[in-house]
């Protein structure tokens, strides 16, 4: 079922520039942006701003996914990964320009932006990070 | 308020696997019928309907809840009826609505079920109805399916050192082991544990024989107050508990991804309400739709300390005289019919705690548990019956 341009369109902060939140409240940073801290709740209203997430970071889980049929068929199989960034948060994503069995746990990666997916020949192409080995 | 006890009087199910020839109203009415029949009920009793569902936008037939109620012959009576959407676990949270609407007061018979017809859609539509419980922006729409979550709960159990990558196998050889004994299962073949191991990969480090399958059917169970149940059966449970917890929708958004929480907690709050501990527990059914989530779930629900060494080493089956687990072949082996996969669960431990599940028999069965779980954790039920 293909996207309306506009539920892409207003997640580009987060999907191009990994913008994310923190909570001026308890300090917390929150990817992907949240208005409301989930900690401190109501005593956190209004007090979320912007926060640029490190793009760097390390592999904390990986699998290569033979079998996602409808996303990115041309690619298949490919890799996905959990990374621990360098703030401290878990963000999930694809794994390109590295030969599968050079993934490890703790390997360093950084985040670069690539084309995701798109909805058919006429629709909206998905663009937004990827990460790939930090040489 | 006081809460009443209920009671389960009766339950029923489909054959559960690839039913080219059924419709999903026909299989939602055979579960029904089966059972009303088992609690000898002409069905002029009951008084709601809630029903699990999972697929029905992508089947394009949604508000299931007024056609279940046509085709099971109730939309003449204009009983209550109520969908219920929470991705895997949707069957045990209409189990629970259910309860709490008997116990309430607001309802006296309520019929539970759950139905799911894959089959009806094309591969891309069933891996998209799977990958719709994750985080449709932030993980499915990244390019992680389900089982790649799953896939790294699992690397990330084997990296620390919480489970080998054998025992987390061990999960589906155990749940094929009892399939051969249900004859409403998909799958009534043993297994070996190389077979898991050297099938193809779907999301490595798990291949096809560490998901559930695509199945076809449907299950029921028939609810009334504990104190009325001699009225229609001599067949019948007590619900001892029935809980529900909540977690965060993206699986990395947890401190941790080798434990679910929303188990844990779901499962203190049963057995304190059930005045049991898990050692009391005699037999479960837990949501292996993958192998590394029936591993996690005897750990989380504290069951055995180490999920797949249990199924590795035989703890689990029925005859062991231990705490046997999935014995009506899990979802891997009888079959996963997302929004039936929970009310099936409770189908079964119906017929071991009334004695009546034929060779697959736990002996002396008391306290029975079902474990439901929506996507990776995020929402899950835990309830627990007690033998009469």
């Amino acid at each position: 079922m293909a996207m309306v341009s506009a539920r892409e369109w207003r997640e580009i902060p987060g999907r191009y520039n990994l913008i994310g939140s923190k909570c001026e409240n308890c300090g917390k940073i929150f990817f992907p942006s949240r208005s409301f801290c989930p900690d401190c709740r109501r005593a956190g209203m209004g007090k979320m701003v912007p926060f640029n997430m490190s793009r760097k970071g390390e592999v904390y889980s990986f699998s290569i996914n033979h079998d996602a049929s409808g996303f990115n068929n041309r690619m298949m199989p490919y890799a996905v990964a959990m990374i621990k960034n360098d703030d401290g948060v878990l963000i999930a994503g694809q794994l390109v320009d590295v030969e599968f069995d050079k993934i490890q746990i703790g390997m360093r990666v950084k985040a670069v932006m690539r084309k995701l997916n798109e909805d058919g020949e006429a629709g909206v192409i998905h663009y937004g990070f990827k990460f790939v080995p930090d040489e | 308020m006081k809460m009443r006890e209920v009671a389960v009087i009766g339950a029923g199910s489909t054959k559960f696997g690839e039913l080219w020839g059924q419709s999903f109203r026909a299989l939602g009415l055979e579960a029904g019928m089966k059972a009303m029949a088992s609690a000898n009920l002409a069905g002029d009793e009951i008084d709601a309907i809630y029903i699990g569902n999972m697929s029905s936008r992508l089947t394009k037939q949604q508000h299931i809840d007024a056609l279940v109620a046509d085709y099971t012959g109730m939309a003449g009576k204009h009983i209550a009826s109520t969908s219920i959407e929470a991705g895997g676990a949707s069957g045990g949270v209409a189990f629970r609505q259910g309860v709490m609407a008997v116990a309430s007061g607001m309802h006296d018979v309520v019929i539970v079920g759950g139905a799911e017809k894959m089959t009806d859609l094309d591969d891309d539509s069933v891996n998209e109805v799977m990958n719709a419980t994750t985080d449709a922006d932030w993980e499915a729409g990244m390019g992680l399916s389900l089982t790649s979550l799953y896939a790294m709960i699992a690397r990330r159990m084997v990296h620390e050192g919480l489970a080998t990558r054998e025992e987390i196998a061990a999960c589906a050889y155990n749940s094929h082991f009892h399939g051969q004994f249900n004859k409403d299962a998909q799958f009534r073949k043993e297994i070996k544990l190389d077979t898991v191991l050297r099938a193809g990969p779907t999301a490595e480090p798990l291949t096809m024989f560490d998901g559930a399958p695509i199945s076809d059917g449907a299950s029921a169970v028939i609810l009334c107050p504990l104190e009325d149940a001699k009225k229609y059966t001599d067949n019948y449970v007590k619900v001892a508990a029935t809980a529900q917890a909540s977690d965060t929708l993206a699986l990395f958004q947890r401190k941790s991804i080798t434990e679910f929480e929303a188990t844990k907690v779901a499962a203190q709050q049963a057995y304190a309400a059930a005045g049991i501990t898990a050692k009391d527990i005699n037999v479960a059914e837990v949501h292996d739709d993958y192998t590394v989530a029936g591993c996690m779930a005897l750990q989380d629900l504290g069951l055995y300390k180490n999920g797949g060494k249990a199924f590795l080493e035989g703890c689990t089956k029925f005859d062991a005289g231990k705490i046997a687990v999935n014995t009506s072949g899990g979802l891997k082996a009888k079959g996963y019919p997302i929004g039936a996969a929970g009310v099936s669960q409770i189908v079964e431990l119906y017929q071991q705690l009334t004695n009546n599940a034929g060779d697959r028999q736990v002996k002396d069965a008391k306290y029975g548990l079902a474990q439901s779980v929506g996507g990776t954790g995020s929402a899950v039920t835990v309830s627990i019956l007690e033998a009469m």
